[in-house]
């Protein structure tokens, strides 16, 4: 399954690679995108545990850019 | 500017001029000596670190939450690291100038982003919201998502046409401007088809939707811009790749410098000093942002002439490109025939009026481009009372009484044991008789696009070569290439040895040549795959296209792509000015701290100088 979601406050281009690379770094995951310039995140990931996947993309994000708001 | 932004700005300003105030004071009556000792200097530093904690809160806040998740080469924690060393060298303005200047460059970058994310984001316009679908209950409005083929929808006037469909009812005009630049709203009726993302002006039409909202116009070209930022070019690779290492080995050189020569010289603080200089241009903002931003604005500027490029990367390959292959029909020619010439005894008018009559009624391209001909030039109306016959292979005749005229090749004439003059050029000749005699012949030719004699003209003044495939044989081929300045053709190719042909050029190429190829899309597929660059005439509506290709020219003009090449050049050039700039400024600061010759105020200066520099450096890609 693959998703876009918008994203909020992702203020720096460097933390929008960051978050990308620690993305990818999930179990499960087969791409990512994080794109500081339209502000979206686009997430490629199994479907049957795509929530739980979900919650682990927010919290690696909030690691990086903690004001980062991942809109569903 | 949103909100936020504004708050930002404020609060700079309300800083800035604090700190002028305190700073001159400072200045003038010494503020240490105000009160007596110790408390002089605490009064001084306490004003200081009053300015300083309010336009510093959020990057020490935002500091601390980053320290506690382990990133210790954060920019913000780096910040304030210099800081704090400033304060704890009771360089106290320094500080603050440092903290203000670093939160002047952040704002600078959000709002220099948001200003270009917003021309993309108008090209967003044409994602259409809604779809009114005819119900039982009369009409609703639902997601075009929903919408399934066969469905018929109705667009009002003013609305954007949400799904590719036919109309069914209702007369309308239809503007195009969003999506090809079409200057011109165009009309259109019943059966004829309509393309999503497309604003219906005049009158309520109903349509029935052909393709669903994945595979419609609109959805394709809106995945495409999307998506442009995925293929990510070398330049950027780099610069996120640098950005990595950078800031740690800026940061371990600050402490080394600190350590080694604090421990040789026993001068603490001026080594503290001198490293401390090295923290503040230890983040990467300039370049990490400045080389994205320079390609975001170049994807932006091609897209806001209708030329669609799916990525950055490309934009490297075509900046580079210099071998254009081009396929003839509807890529060179617009595909249609058209009077070129026409041969007679006496009067050309009488050629024209006589071939007419036999062509009325036929729907072959040829015996229209001969209708059209006498329509537009000499008169609407043709004789309608001769009787038509059609000798398929051959040509018509025409009898009215006594008189017969007939229109057709030369193999019509020699049957018919007229004498008549043959001629050899490149397209299609049509000869006329009546009652026995010649009068003429008509040359009808696939007319050449106007804007390819510039875009040819444009190609040869760069040196670039070009290449023509086509179906037709070795005369018109190379009478076409001649007409036009193209140097080099392929002629009598079936449509599957264009590929071959393709390959064939690039096999043969040098190691540096970019090979382009160019073609309408409808059939040429697989040479859009397979050369280096493959530019697609959108044609909008032809989806396969949009997917074979790696830039779309939406308004079908081939000097889309010398512009395409101009803007991508031009990116390029910035990029690398951006990157050489940066970080040559970077260096030079970084060396002038560690000789001690700069202080806090010039590497901060700098820093935030150089990344807007840059950033308005990436700006000049766009022509207001």
């Amino acid at each position: 399954m693959k998703r876009k979601f918008n994203l909020e406050n992702l203020d720096c281009a460097n933390c929008a690679a960051k978050m990308e690379r620690n993305i990818l770094k999930i179990s499960g995951v087969d791409t990512a995108n994080v794109n500081f310039f339209m502000q979206t995140m686009t997430i490629e990931a199994e479907d049957n545990m795509f929530e739980e996947i979900m919650k682990e993309v927010e919290r690696v994000c909030k690691k990086v850019e903690p004001d980062l708001l991942i809109k569903r | 500017m949103n909100k936020k932004q504004k708050k930002w700005l404020r609060k700079i300003i309300i800083a800035a001029c604090f700190f002028a105030v305190v700073f001159t004071v400072d200045l003038t009556i010494k503020l240490d000596e105000v009160l007596p000792k110790p408390y002089g200097i605490i009064f001084r530093m306490g004003l200081y670190l009053i300015i300083y904690l309010y336009i510093g809160k959020d990057v020490i806040k935002r500091s601390l939450k980053n320290i506690m998740n382990g990133h210790v080469f954060d920019e913000n924690f780096l910040m304030v690291i210099a800081t704090i060393g400033a304060f704890a060298i009771s360089e106290f303005g320094e500080a603050v100038v440092v903290m203000l200047l670093f939160q002047v460059g952040e704002f600078f970058q959000s709002y220099a982003v948001g200003k270009s994310r917003q021309s993309i984001t108008n090209l967003m316009d044409i994602r259409p919201d809604y779809a009114n679908v005819m119900g039982i209950n009369g009409l609703i409005k639902v997601d075009p998502s929903e919408v399934a083929i066969g469905d018929v929808i109705v667009v009002k006037p003013g609305e954007k046409i949400p799904l590719d469909g036919i109309i069914i009812s209702g007369q309308t005009i239809i503007d195009a401007k969003a999506l090809t630049g079409e200057a011109i709203p165009q009309e259109k009726g019943p059966e004829q088809e309509v393309v999503s993302g497309t604003i219906n002006l005049t009158s309520l039409i109903e349509v029935k939707v052909i393709k669903t909202y994945n595979d419609s116009t609109v959805s394709k070209i809106l995945e495409l811009v999307e998506n442009a930022q995925t293929n990510k070019s070398k330049s950027e690779k780099f610069i996120t790749k640098f950005a990595r290492v950078y800031t740690p080995i800026v940061v371990i050189s600050a402490i080394l410098l600190i350590l080694i020569f604090g421990l040789i010289t026993k001068d603490w603080s001026e080594w503290v000093y001198r490293g401390l200089n090295f923290l503040v241009v230890s983040c990467p903002c300039a370049v990490v942002i400045s080389v994205p931003l320079a390609f975001f604005s170049g994807l932006g500027e091609c897209s806001k002439n209708q030329i669609l490029i799916k990525g950055s990367s490309y934009m490297e390959k075509i900046a580079k490109s210099n071998v254009f292959v081009l396929d003839k029909t509807g890529t060179i020619t617009k595909g249609n025939f058209k009077v070129t010439k026409i041969n007679s005894n006496y009067s050309d008018k009488n050629v024209l009026y006589y071939a007419a009559i036999c062509e009325q009624h036929s729907l072959h391209p040829i015996a229209q481009s001969i209708v059209e001909e006498y329509q537009t030039t000499i008169d609407k109306q043709i004789p309608n009372n001769y009787v038509i016959k059609e000798f398929p292979g051959f040509g018509i005749e025409a009898r009215l009484d006594d008189e017969v005229i007939l229109a057709g090749n030369n193999k019509l004439m020699k049957l018919n044991n007229i004498i008549f003059n043959e001629v050899n050029e490149a397209g299609t000749v049509v000869y006329v008789s009546r009652n026995g005699a010649f009068i003429g012949s008509i040359l009808i030719e696939d007319e050449i696009k106007s804007e390819t004699f510039k875009f040819i003209d444009e190609l040869n003044k760069r040196n670039l070569k070009s290449i023509m495939l086509t179906g037709d044989n070795n005369v018109v081929a190379s009478l076409v290439a001649s007409n036009l300045g193209i140097t080099e053709f392929h002629s009598s190719l079936l449509p599957h040895e264009k590929v071959s042909s393709l390959e064939e050029i690039i096999k043969n190429k040098n190691e540096d040549d970019v090979v382009c190829f160019i073609g309408d899309g409808i059939n040429d597929a697989p040479a859009l795959t397979r050369s280096d660059v493959g530019f697609g005439m959108g044609k909008i509506g032809t989806d396969a296209a949009i997917e074979a290709s790696d830039v779309v020219l939406m308004n079908d003009d081939l000097n889309g792509i010398i512009k395409a090449r101009n803007i991508s050049r031009k990116t390029l050039k910035i990029v690398k000015e951006n990157i050489v700039f940066a970080l040559g400024v970077k260096i030079l600061v970084l060396i002038l701290s560690a000789l001690g010759i700069t202080d806090l105020w010039i590497a901060v200066f700098s820093d935030v100088g150089v990344c807007i520099l840059a950033i308005l450096n990436s700006f000049r890609i766009v022509k207001k």
